[in-house]
């Protein structure tokens, strides 16, 4: 039981590991210490999504970002501070009290800085980021010159490593991020409100400052409970990355946060389950390589926000404003022989537009009945923009489809009965 | 000949502290846009980012040759701040949370690449992209003062310090070149924009800038103190001017002495403590640049905790005095030449009335006898003013923004004390009926 999975990993895995060894590991049946990280990293996972998820949506991401940063010192000082005094210095508990301590001080910092200087926010994260790793750094290598006490174990906290994780060491990350996740989830209806709509919230009586603070108690919790796995540094993407991609999959808040904490649980299980499966896998880069891909997908795939989803869209759209224009010019002027493009031609033929493909052939029945109808709308647009140019949307799109979905009855009837009294072709406007 | 006391700094604190100082001028003068521009965290994305870029490098020529590992670093970093835009842009997230993604992501692929080449014996480690080994950078000084201007000596000169001199030229070059778009950029890009200036191409050169410092930096001192230099320096001297280019020279000054403080104190703090080795200077330096953005934020002549709070005081205390001499014209109003201070005690709201009483005497605006107070020649002018501009402020509120009668006099009793114009009057009585005085 008290066997390291550093040392595990030594004896059994030099190569690949076998299909036997990937099933008991992800199954969780491959030892109680590997199992207790392998879950505590999934906890760590569900928390960090859930709290991640309330800071994108208070505009806190990089807040956690100086946090993590800032427990550095409280790490060294509880380090330097506990071995003159006879307690185990490397005792878990103690650093991570450390931990807890400073990076509240940080966010202490960042409020003071906010609230009392003329500096921005960004600005705040920063000097509180660099000087307290700063403050960090300098204890360190104090601990590094005091030949009793050698600081081997502290760089842990930096980058993270699950391989020289005990026991009880797990046990202590699991609990945390599970107390956080519970809190998190009684204090949601609270926190969305407040997220939302900071007025709203003060008129029903929550007190949004409170609730701010909560959020910041959280962060702490979730960074101080990745710490050894993950590492100061890249604790900030569990709680950045999940609900980053969770983003792009929903606009309800709800199932965001469910998202964000499977993506969160997935990202740890596999990383932790990796990191133990493989030779020189480090736990917190491969947790966070893991999340970065899912954000990858989902930016890419997302139904509606995805990157391919929105380039689908776009070339849609572009594709039938030609179609329209063509159309459109073909009814007007139907002898003037126009130019159009091979492949749009034969668009035009294959949807039944034209009779033939050549550049100079005649519309169809459906051609003629959507080239008036374009036409009819494009009149309708610029009767709309010059009479009424001051409440028009400058941006709406010209080929919308029906105006009439956009300008209400009476106002088409006031702008088809304007271009009848200007002489214009009546038959055209008549749908 | 040169002493050896000075030889051993000229070995072994020359170079360090040269680095050092050429890091926080130019990050110094670099930051003043990020700070401005809100783009504070931007140093700490690309100097995280480096990572990568870093051990591939290493990786592909097998070699520790800095020219190498600045091309790759470089490369990282250009790649990263075209991520976070291309995040930014067609993802449509959140800028502090698309920064976190792509550095995160980047940081932990090059602590992975790092692990793989670990594997295959390869000594290079993350820390010092963190912290910087700045007291590596020593040489062998020699001994006569005409062998140390040699081009053999120049010849040991490291590579870092040398990259970071460049550096340091070309940073200065650069803010003197485009001083006036960066500071229009900055400031207003729409405006930038309809004078000629391309904005954007102003922001990539930034960005490309704020890659460079910290490429540059990072193997001297390490990613740490780049992100306090950008942020710190701009940040102590904004707080104390609202002239960017009084700004501007400020973080040169703040970066400067941070540089040599901090310097000085890691190394002969731990000496006077006795302590085996010295300290960390890159932590150290950021410590001093923090410290030197609390002291401003408390003790900047101009935008300081304290300098605001005197300033509040003695406004309150300048309403004081006012409401002091506007009560005792009140009673003159009514014969009553001499106002026992008992009768003051109820109708002011501050909570030191003698201390008022005594500044206002030092002003020559009242006189005390016994327990009671009278206001000279020129307290009754002053009480005269004061009371014109209330019984003015409450016409004008009456008549013109249309508040009932009963509610004038709190506003009014505010109003009086601005240094605007007095309302015009529009009567010789206040709505109340009681006279206004003269002006």
């Amino acid at each position: 039981m008290n066997l390291t999975l550093a040392q595990s990993l030594t004896q059994t895995h030099d190569e690949m590991p076998s299909l036997r060894e990937i099933i008991d590991t992800v199954t969780l049946q491959s030892g109680f210490n590997t199992n207790a990280v392998i879950v505590a990293a999934s906890l760590l996972g569900i928390a960090a999504g859930i709290i991640g998820a309330f800071a994108l949506l208070r505009k806190r991401s990089l807040t956690a970002d100086a946090l993590s940063h800032a427990t550095l010192p409280g790490i060294t000082s509880a380090f330097l501070i506990a071995s003159p005094l006879g307690f185990n210095a490397r005792s878990l508990p103690i650093l991570l009290l450390g931990a807890t301590l400073s990076g509240i001080l940080g966010v202490l910092c960042i409020h003071l800085i906010l609230t009392h200087t003329r500096l921005r926010e960004d600005a705040a994260i920063g000097i509180v980021l660099s000087v307290f790793f700063g403050v960090g750094v300098v204890l360190l290598s104090v601990i590094q010159s005091t030949a009793t006490s050698s600081a081997a174990g502290l760089n842990h906290f930096i980058y993270g490593q699950t391989a020289a994780m005990l026991t009880h060491d797990a046990i202590l990350m699991g609990t945390i991020a599970l107390i956080a996740t519970v809190i998190a989830i009684l204090a949601m209806k609270e926190i969305t409100i407040v997220c939302f709509n900071e007025s709203f919230a003060r008129v029903t009586g929550i007190n949004s400052s409170l609730i701010d603070a909560l959020i910041l108690a959280l962060i702490v919790l979730v960074t101080v409970s990745g710490l050894q796995a993950v590492g100061l540094i890249l604790i900030v993407a569990m709680l950045i990355i999940p609900p980053a991609a969770a983003r792009f999959w929903t606009d309800r808040v709800r199932m965001l946060i469910i998202l964000s904490a499977s993506i969160g649980a997935l990202s740890g299980f596999a990383g932790a389950s990796m990191s133990a499966l493989l030779p020189r896998k480090p736990a917190g880069a491969v947790i966070v390589l893991s999340a970065g891909v899912i954000f990858i997908l989902s930016m890419l795939l997302a139904p509606k926000r995805g990157v391919i989803a929105q380039l689908i869209r776009h070339s849609k759209l572009k594709l039938q404003i030609a179609i329209d224009h063509t159309l459109e010019s073909k009814y007007e002027y139907p002898e003037q022989h126009n130019h159009t493009k091979p492949w749009l031609r034969f668009l035009l033929r294959a949807l039944g537009f034209t009779t033939s493909l050549t550049a100079s052939s005649a519309l169809t029945e459906s051609g003629l009945a959507r080239g008036r109808r374009v036409r009819r709308n494009h009149m309708l647009w610029e009767q709309y923009l010059i009479s009424c140019a001051d409440i028009a949307p400058s941006h709406v799109d010209w080929s919308v489809d029906q105006v009439e979905h956009i300008l209400d009855d009476d106002l088409i009837t006031r702008l088809e009965n304007e271009i009848r009294a200007s002489g214009q072709d009546i038959l055209e406007i008549q749908s | 000949m040169i002493s050896e006391t000075l030889r051993q700094y000229i070995s072994f604190d020359l170079f360090p502290l040269t680095s050092a100082i050429c890091v926080a001028l130019s990050c110094g003068l670099i930051g003043n846009h990020l700070v401005l521009r809100k783009q504070s965290m931007m140093g700490d994305a690309i100097s995280h980012a480096v990572l990568p870029g870093l051990v591939a490098a290493f990786l592909l020529s097998s070699s520790r040759s800095p020219t190498v590992m600045f091309l790759g670093a470089g490369a990282s970093a250009l790649v990263t701040v075209g991520l976070i835009e291309l995040v930014k842009r067609l993802g449509r997230v959140e800028p502090g949370a698309a920064m976190g993604v792509v550095f995160s992501v980047m940081f932990a692929l090059g602590v992975l690449m790092l692990e793989q080449a670990a594997a295959d014996h390869v000594d290079l480690d993350a820390d010092c992209v963190l912290y910087g080994q700045l007291e590596t950078l020593f040489f062998f000084a020699p001994s006569e003062w005409n062998q140390l201007f040699t081009v053999d000596t120049l010849r040991q000169i490291p590579t870092q310090v040398s990259t970071l001199l460049a550096l340091t030229v070309l940073v200065i070059l650069f803010k003197l070149a485009l001083h006036k778009e960066l500071r229009i950029a900055s400031f207003d890009p729409g405006l930038a924009t309809t004078q000629g200036i391309h904005a954007g191409l102003i922001t990539v050169l930034l960005m490309v800038m704020t890659a460079a410092c910290a490429v540059a930096s990072f193997e001297a001192v390490g990613s740490i103190l780049v992100i306090a230099m950008l942020i710190c320096p701009a940040a102590a001297a904004r707080l104390c001017t609202d002239r960017l280019s009084t700004q501007i020279k400020l973080s040169a000054v703040f970066a400067v002495t941070a540089a040599i403080l901090g310097y000085l104190l890691a190394s002969f703090v731990p000496e006077m403590l006795s302590m085996p080795s010295s300290l960390n200077a890159a932590g150290m330096i950021s410590v001093v640049a923090g410290s030197l953005v609390a002291l401003a934020a408390v003790a900047s002549p101009s935008h300081g905790l304290i300098a605001k709070s005197r300033r509040q005081r003695s406004l309150q205390r300048t309403v004081a005095i006012e409401d002091l001499i506007g009560l005792l014209y009140r009673a003159t109003e009514t014969g009553q030449s001499q106002t026992p201070i008992a009768a003051l005690a109820g109708a002011m709201h501050t909570k030191d009335l003698n201390q008022i009483i005594q500044s206002a005497a030092r002003q020559t605006l009242i006189t005390q006898t016994n327990d009671s107070l009278k206001l000279t020649d020129q307290g009754l002018a002053a009480g005269a003013k004061i009371i014109r501009r209330h019984r003015l402020w409450e016409g004008y509120l009456v008549d013109q923004a249309n508040i009932r009668l009963d509610n004038v006099h709190d506003l009014a009793e505010q109003l009086e004390h601005l240094p605007t114009n007095e309302p015009k009057a529009q009567s010789q009585t206040d709505p109340h009926g009681r006279p206004v005085p003269p002006a």
